[in-house]
């Protein structure tokens, strides 16, 4: 029952939101439905809910880590954009990059996409049927593909074309990897293994090996598009960038972890197949070149939103390494997870703050948030320490168990390249950030200053929080569940 | 009836090649018809052996939204769009002609390449499917304007069917009409960018989108 809760609950919802006419009823909505897929999440932990559908929908411990911060930060989200869409204006307005005149997309459609955008996300974590989890990482891209374009101005179009496009042409091959998988699972002189996870896995005996891999490089390339691995990470930095700071926060917290677990997905499968090291060789090189291309476009960055977008990348790369390397280093990655979904989230809903007071994305332009946004600049300076892997912040943490794993295998090479990356970025983004949030304050950010909400100042500074706990103390049932997802993939 | 696979098949490769060729949109748009009412008999004529209520409603909801839902669509923003043709493209029609030649024959030899474990319905299936992939592919990155960059999606997509329905047999409906509905909502809201694109820039060349970079010069 739970599941079906927790699936149709944000759907009704979505739909629902788009037939509402009064604004405050619409937003009540959002949160109410935001609180209670909060709850059921929570209630998951208590009691696993039972399986649907023959076993196509359940949740193990993988797709239940991804629910619960997709959940929360949904939670967190949507209290911000309540705020958001309050003080955003509803007639044409200026572009302040161009100072074209736009206007924005009906709140109504955005509340509705958000929604919809929830319950994709909610499916794609309890999806065991291969079918059903491509079914649900496409429907991600198009609910939110109209939350890109809310401010109606040709940069947000074009990212939003960019977005759809690049994201359905690599799904679409990971459609055609479910066809190859179909094929391993034929099974000749015997019944046809249906392509649920379990299944697979208790049958990966009998999977003809070639299709299976084929089939895995299909997955990879496909969902790894949506993930933002480079080299196919290029609609990542348009979207993040020109998408609401609300939206940015979802698509790099939320739904980035999501197209990761549908590589897991498929991992899974070809370790019980006994193809574990053909996976992970790919996913350390192409962990590596996403953290290697990340701190490329990082250095000298002039957007800050892109900044984060990109960031996004290398901590993408990252969590693929860790997954690599297996072992001690794939709880890290899952640990890792958590920890940069909670971060981004969090920089991205102070970006929007700053965006807002500023009316500017340059990194040159914008100084001294620290005095005209004391709340803001403080957590944005706490936000960089924790993205960049400071202590006692929690990424800090997951990213040295990662390197301890590699370390433990003896595969030193990796370490320092490893460790080499993260100090050009740790670098790279200290120098942007801590400029920003320094020094004299503009003319002009005074003039148009934003009293800080509780809306917008709230979220992130509990987000904050959760980074900061977690860098100290990690509960035990959090522990166990990663640890038991992390024996998922094998390790 | 492996003749009226075949036979479908083979149209489903002409069309292909067809399309490679072809610069005004609005025959364009009929070829990626056509291919979708192929694809509606392929559908039909592969369980030709035991025609189930459930084959019959699949195949005719691809032909109903392959051959025709989606042609109405993009012919409405076509006509909004008041183009006829694709703008100079980035590979000349002739030159992608010979690479979807080509294209045709690395498909041959790739699916000599994956052996199937059970013999398949028809020896053609595997490259043909294939061949569709990659032509989708090679329109998507060599043409210039959004509405010709759908077309090659959904032949992409086309492609990708073909395999499935020649290889897999016992694809759930669920997950049938859940990709169905996906590819269905694809294309619409895509149909709808577009009609923002075109209301925006005045016109609907993907190639001129290209404000978004990393280092202002």
């Amino acid at each position: 029952m739970n599941l079906l809760a927790l699936l149709l609950l944000p759907t009704v919802a979505g739909v629902s939101a788009f037939f509402l006419r009064d604004d405050a009823r619409r937003r009540l909505v959002l949160l109410l439905t935001a609180v209670v897929h909060a709850g059921l999440v929570v209630a998951t932990w208590v009691s696993p809910p039972a399986p649907l559908l023959d076993g196509w929908l359940l949740l193990d411990r993988l797709g239940q880590l991804v629910l619960s911060i997709t959940s929360l930060l949904f939670l967190a989200t949507a209290v911000y954009a309540v705020g958001y869409l309050g003080r955003e204006r509803r007639d044409a307005h200026q572009d302040f990059e161009e100072g074209l005149l736009f206007t924005n997309a009906p709140e109504a459609t955005f509340t509705a996409c958000l929604l919809l955008f929830l319950a994709a996300m909610t499916l794609v974590t309890v999806s065991q049927r291969f079918g059903l989890l491509w079914v649900a990482i496409e429907a991600t891209t198009l609910a939110s593909a109209p939350l890109i374009y809310f401010h109606r101005h040709h940069r947000s179009l074009e990212a939003a074309w960019k977005y759809l496009l690049i994201c359905s042409v690599g799904i679409a091959l990971a459609l055609l990897g479910n066809f190859f998988l179909a094929v391993a699972a034929s099974n000749p002189g015997g019944a046809p293994i249906p392509l649920v996870l379990d299944d697979l896995i208790h049958a990966a005996g009998h999977l003809n090996i070639p299709w299976l891999k084929a089939a895995f490089l299909l997955f990879f390339v496909g969902y790894g598009t949506k993930m933002g691995l480079a080299p196919l990470h290029t609609w990542l930095p348009d979207a993040h960038s020109e998408a609401p700071s609300v939206v940015s926060a979802l698509l790099s917290g939320a739904l980035l972890n999501c197209a990761f677990l549908g590589i897991l997905r498929v991992q899974q499968v070809c370790v019980a197949a006994g193809l574990a090291a053909f996976g992970q060789e790919l996913f350390i090189v192409f962990g590596l070149l996403s953290m290697a291309v990340a701190a490329v476009f990082i250095a000298g960055q002039a957007d800050f939103k892109r900044l984060l977008a990109y960031s996004s990348v290398e901590h993408m790369g990252i969590l693929t390494l860790g997954v690599g390397l297996g072992g001690a280093a794939s709880f890290g990655a899952l640990l890792h997870a958590v920890n940069h979904s909670l971060t981004k989230a969090m920089l991205f809903l102070v970006a929007g703050n700053i965006l807002a007071t500023y009316q500017s994305k340059s990194t040159a332009e914008v100084r001294g948030v620290a005095r005209v946004l004391p709340v803001s600049g403080a957590l944005w300076i706490a936000g960089l320490f924790a993205i960049t892997g400071s202590p006692p912040f929690a990424p800090f943490l997951s990213e040295l168990t990662i390197l301890k794993g590699a370390l433990d295998q003896g595969r030193t090479v990796i370490a320092i390249v490893y460790l080499l990356l993260l100090a050009v970025i740790f670098v790279g983004m200290m120098t942007v950030m801590l400029r920003m949030a320094h020094g004299e304050a503009s003319a002009q950010s005074t003039d148009a200053r934003l009293p800080e909400t509780a809306w917008a100042t709230v979220p992130p500074a509990v987000l904050a929080m959760l980074v900061l706990v977690l860098g100290v103390y990690i509960p035990p049932t959090l522990w166990t569940a990663i640890e038991e997802a992390a024996r998922l993939l094998g390790s | 009836m492996t003749m009226w696979v075949d036979t479908t098949l083979v149209f489903l490769a002409l069309t292909s090649i067809l399309l490679l060729g072809s610069s005004r949109l609005t025959r364009c748009i009929r070829i990626v018809a056509f291919q979708g009412v192929l694809l509606g008999v392929l559908t039909v004529a592969v369980h030709a052996h035991a025609v189930t209520l459930r084959v019959v409603a699949l195949a005719s909801s691809i032909l109903v939204l392959k051959g025709f839902v989606f042609p109405w669509l993009l012919s409405r923003v076509l006509r909004d769009a008041n183009v006829r043709r694709e703008i100079e493209p980035l590979v000349s029609y002739i030159i992608s002609m010979l690479a979807g030649t080509l294209g045709l024959a690395v498909s041959f030899w790739l699916s000599t390449r994956l052996p199937l474990p059970a013999p398949p319905l028809s020896l053609l299936v595997v490259p043909v499917a294939l061949f569709m992939t990659l032509a989708g592919l090679f329109l998507i990155v060599s043409r210039r304007t959004a509405l010709m960059q759908v077309l090659a999606y959904v032949v992409l997509e086309n492609g990708i069917y073909a395999f499935g329905v020649g290889l897999v047999q016992e694809t759930p409906m669920l997950v049938e009409l859940g990709v169905l509905l996906d590819v269905f909502v694809a294309v619409f809201v895509m149909g709808i960018a577009i009609f923002h694109i075109n209301r925006e820039f005045d016109h609907i060349d993907a190639d001129q989108l290209a404000t978004l970079h990393d280092w202002t010069p």
